[in-house]
């Protein structure tokens, strides 16, 4: 049993949800009780879907327990096949119906309905949301791609690939997908089925009928991908398009895998520009605490660090699946990776580790408005606002252009900083006004985290440590205390408090 | 599946009511705990359950709201289905990490989910042995808020049964009035005034708003139900020998004044003192529905099932508003607590309990309501087929009991055809 405040993923369910919703003509028949309809919402709500998600629920109750779920399910399955007419059928269990054991494939099978149907096996106890994704997606795949649909010669010498991963309910799936389509286009690559998003059961016959792969999110797409390698011989991407050296890195990938001539440069992103312009100096060494799933958090380090020049203080992620490229990513940062999906594990930890800016998820907007650190969010879990209205990916290259902007957007512009650390006590001017563009800043920044401390500190030191900007005022402290602990001073003086500046250097 | 019979109030009119049997497209019990957690201030709720319990809650939040929210999920895995014995001693881990991290917590509710229900988890006995080892600092109780058994604000109704349960038998010859049911703080501070007007003193509201400030119940408490979903409670109630009073529900300034007058008729006031007591409140009620009439007059309504509000709140849109109910849905028909609701819709309009929401949607679809109330899974698919909808979990959300917030109550279902008529895309 797991105390569990706020969870950073469904149950896998929700993932099989995810791909049957991104998907046309499937319909998923999922064995549940009352109430598991509110994943529903998730889709209507969250991501403004103008359709109900495709998912017949069976409802089944108490009294129904020591009678006959099994035909509530068969009557379900029969009512959904009628009444939608859909070319595959998803079946599987929540959590509860996996308790009870009716084995809905079984009862599928022995229905014998006139489409395909595809069992799906969702342990709730022991996987998640990102996991059943996966699965729902590769049985699908496994279950109908056409093996005699091979890839002849490609016609006037352009490959041709399929794209994997996007689905529903998806950090800017949709835009990445526009924007990596068009990419691959702009290179001389034909595109032959994106899947699961969008991609009929007839689509998925066809996966065959490609050159290789473009994987866009490993949490969802890798298993197929190395399947459909092992099965049809399709090498798939490595490198996630997220950043400008990413993207390019891509564009390299993709030239060799579709045999492909170095054509003209392609770089259209701002990014470099507006990063080397003299206004950028400011974010330089500022420091970040990056958490999200695996994929998007290894991609913001990177472009943290050797894109906009920030420093991480921290990086982790919420999926054990992926664990071990987090932990060789945080390698090259010098930092501990944090694999955990409590999030008062990760409340903890970035409070501790005293940032200027979390890139995270929704959860992490949570603690940054706690803290009063400034935020901007990379990955899933999602919010309402996580779907805008404009084009905004974060792949490719006006991927990185928006990634520029929105991460840049919640710090403070260069001179204001400035103007904020040469006159602090300005009575209507200071810490707690927030930056000037972005209104009603309502957070005190005395709520970040003072650790408790066994050194003294003198009147006059503690004042002046409080002139300090609440941004950095945590690390400084840390440091000044440190300092002292290891010169065995029992009080720190505002002497104290210079040296440790001058000793660390910020 | 489903079957057509019909009801009939005390005058034998008859209402229609559809009984269906189907998918269901509601909330269960367990999302009662977004408002109960805010109302009893030192409580704490643990869903004992599945990683989609704890996804629900978070869900139906909307957002999430709060940082260090007063609920939790302990969530089950594959080795706690293993064996009950260890279960058990699983959960008083969690409980221990909990209450050591909250000290501030003075009652906790283990609330049972689908699964824990399915394993035969014994939170009764749990909480017993917890309450045991915690009392007198903390109270443990628990309550059911699993799907197979309840339906969205069932969740209420379970934990307020819970805590009459554990309450202790008042021995005070005084009558006493309690409002049962979780109203909004500025609803109750209204209720609580209106009462002393009329010269009722002994007010008390269940649930209270801190551990130490339950009520004490006994056969010389009168009851009023400030909400229609609370039949365990009410039955609760009544094993204590409390006696409950009949009315309609306060949902507008007719539903209020009768709510009051059922009140005011047991403690013997007189016609005039009451007439004095809520003319002000209720000119003013009457006063705020005015600007609204002319936007839902004559507007038809069809309400999906959701909180067990909607037979209260057609009564309310019809008679004060002059909307024209279509299907009045609702998860639950307790007939013998809403009675006094119904003798007011007869022949107005076909009530459904249960749901089938394929077939329901098909209904909505053919009658092209002017507003549909209706799930948030539902709303945008309705939207999208040119239907305006009203979310109906708002109006849990929002305090809509009471005079002052009648004009509110009002208030949400017209904006979304004021909206409608606004945009011009």
């Amino acid at each position: 049993m797991k105390l569990t405040v706020w969870t950073y993923e469904g149950p896998p369910h929700v993932g099989a949800m995810r791909v049957a919703t991104a998907m046309d003509d499937v319909h998923f028949v999922l064995h549940a009780p009352q109430g598991d309809t509110y994943a529903d919402l998730l889709f209507t709500m969250i991501e403004r879907r103008s359709e109900r998600p495709p998912v017949a629920y069976t409802t089944f109750e108490a009294r129904d327990l020591g009678g006959d779920t099994a035909n509530v399910f068969k009557k379900t399955l029969n009512e959904a096949h009628d009444r939608f007419d859909p070319d595959l059928i998803l079946v599987g269990a929540s959590c509860t119906a996996e308790l009870i054991q009716d084995d809905p494939g079984g009862l599928a099978k022995r229905i014998g309905l006139p489409v395909p149907v595809v069992p799906l096996e969702l342990p709730s106890f022991s996987k998640k949301e990102h996991w059943g994704a996966s699965e729902t997606f590769y049985q699908i795949v496994r279950n109908l791609a056409d093996r005699t649909v091979r890839r002849a010669k490609p016609v006037r010498g352009r490959p041709r690939c399929n794209i994997l991963g996007p689905t529903a309910l998806g950090f800017r799936h949709r835009d990445d997908v526009s924007e990596i389509a068009g990419l691959l286009s702009y290179l001389g690559v034909d595109l032959n089925i994106v899947a699961p998003l969008h991609a009929s059961p007839a689509d998925i016959k066809q996966i065959g009928h490609a050159d290789f792969n473009v994987v866009l999110y490993p949490e969802i797409a890798e298993t197929t991908a190395r399947w459909l390698e092992k099965t049809f011989g399709q090498p798939y991407t490595k490198t996630i398009p997220i950043g400008v050296g990413a993207t390019r890195e891509f564009i390299q990938e993709v030239r060799e895998l579709g045999n492909l001539l170095e054509t003209e440069d392609l770089d259209q992103s701002n990014l470099p520009w507006w990063s080397n312009s003299v206004d950028s100096t400011y974010f330089t060494g500022k420091r970040v605490f990056i958490f999200g799933d695996a994929t998007h958090a290894i991609a913001a380090a990177r472009v943290a660090t050797e894109e906009i020049g920030f420093e991480v203080v921290g990086l982790g992620c919420y999926n054990r699946e992926f664990a071990r490229d987090v932990r060789d990513a945080a390698k090259k940062y010098g930092v501990e990776a944090l694999i955990t999906d409590d999030y008062l594990e990760v409340e903890d930890a970035i409070s501790k580790a005293q940032p200027e800016l979390i890139l995270g998820t929704q959860m992490e907007r949570h603690i940054a408005k706690r803290l009063g650190v400034p935020c901007a969010t990379i990955a899933a879990p999602v919010h309402v606002h996580d779907y805008p209205a404009r084009y905004s990916p974060q792949m490719g290259f006006e991927g990185a252009n928006v990634i520029f902007d929105t991460w840049i957007h919640p710090l403070l512009m260069g001179l204001e900083e400035h103007l904020l650390g040469m006159f602090r006590e300005d009575f209507e001017f200071n810490d707690a006004a927030g930056p000037s563009h972005i209104s009603g800043h309502a957070e005190s920044p005395a709520t970040v985290t003072e650790l408790p401390t066994s050194v003294g500190w003198a009147p006059e030191a503690e004042a002046e440590l409080r002139k300090v900007p609440f941004f950095v005022r945590g690390k400084a402290r840390k440091n000044t205390e440190q300092f002292a602990r290891e010169r065995h001073l029992d009080t720190i003086s505002l002497d104290t408090l210079y040296e440790a500046k001058a000793h660390y250097g910020r | 599946m489903s079957t057509l019979i019909s009801t009939e109030d005390r005058e034998g009119r008859s209402l229609p009511v559809i009984r269906e049997r189907g998918q269901r497209e509601v909330f269960c019990g367990l999302t009662s705990i977004v408002w109960l957690h805010r109302k009893i201030q030192d409580a704490f709720f643990l869903v004992v359950g599945s990683r989609t319990c704890a996804h629900l809650i978070q869900s139906a939040a909307g957002v999430m709201i709060f940082a260090e929210p007063r609920f939790a999920t302990a969530i089950l895995e594959d080795r706690d289905l293993a064996g009950l014995a260890d279960a058990n001693d699983e959960l008083d881990a969690v409980v221990d990490r909990l209450l050591s991290r909250r000290p501030d917590i003075k009652m906790l509710f283990l609330v049972g989910s689908c699964p824990s229900e399915v394993i035969k988890l014994d939170l009764a006995v749990a909480a017993k042995r917890l309450s045991k080892r915690f009392l007198p600092k903390v109270r443990v109780l628990n309550y059911s808020g699993s799907g197979i058994e309840t339906t969205f604000t069932q969740g209420e109704d379970g934990c307020l049964a819970a805590l009459v349960a554990d309450t202790a038998a008042s021995k005070t010859a005084k009558p006493s009035l309690l409002v049962v049911g979780a109203l909004a703080d500025i609803v109750e501070d209204q209720f609580g005034r209106l009462f002393k007007a009329l010269g009722i003193d002994d007010v008390k509201f269940l649930p209270g708003r801190t551990a130490g400030t339950q009520p004490e119940i006994g056969p010389n408490t009168h009851y009023l139900l400030a909400q229609p979903f609370l039949r365990d409670t009410a039955r609760a109630l009544d094993e204590l020998g409390a006696q409950r009073i009949d009315a309609p529900f306060p949902i507008g300034a007719e539903g209020t004044t009768e709510w009051l007058r059922a009140a005011a008729n047991i403690w013997g006031v007189d016609e005039a003192r009451f007439e004095r007591a809520i003319e002000l409140p209720r000119s003013r009620a009457e006063k705020s529905l005015v600007r609204y009439r002319e936007t839902l007059q004559d507007k038809s309504i069809f309400f999906f099932p959701d909180s067990q509000l909607e037979v209260p709140l057609a009564r309310f849109l019809s008679r004060e508003l002059g909307m024209q109910l279509l299907e009045v849905g609702t998860p639950y028909l307790h007939q013998d607590l809403i009675e006094k609701e119904l003798d007011f819709l007869a022949d107005t309009a076909t009530l459904s309990e249960g749901q089938d929401v394929d077939a329901q949607l098909d209904r909505c679809l053919e009658a092209q309501p002017d507003i549909t109330v209706c799930g948030l899974g539902l709303a945008n698919p309705l939207e999208a087929k040119g239907l305006v909808t009203k979310w109906s979990i708002e109006l849990m959300f929002s305090p809509i009991q009471g005079f002052d917030q009648a004009g509110d109550a009002a208030e949400l279902f017209a904006r979304p055809l004021i909206r409608k008529r606004r945009l011009a895309v």
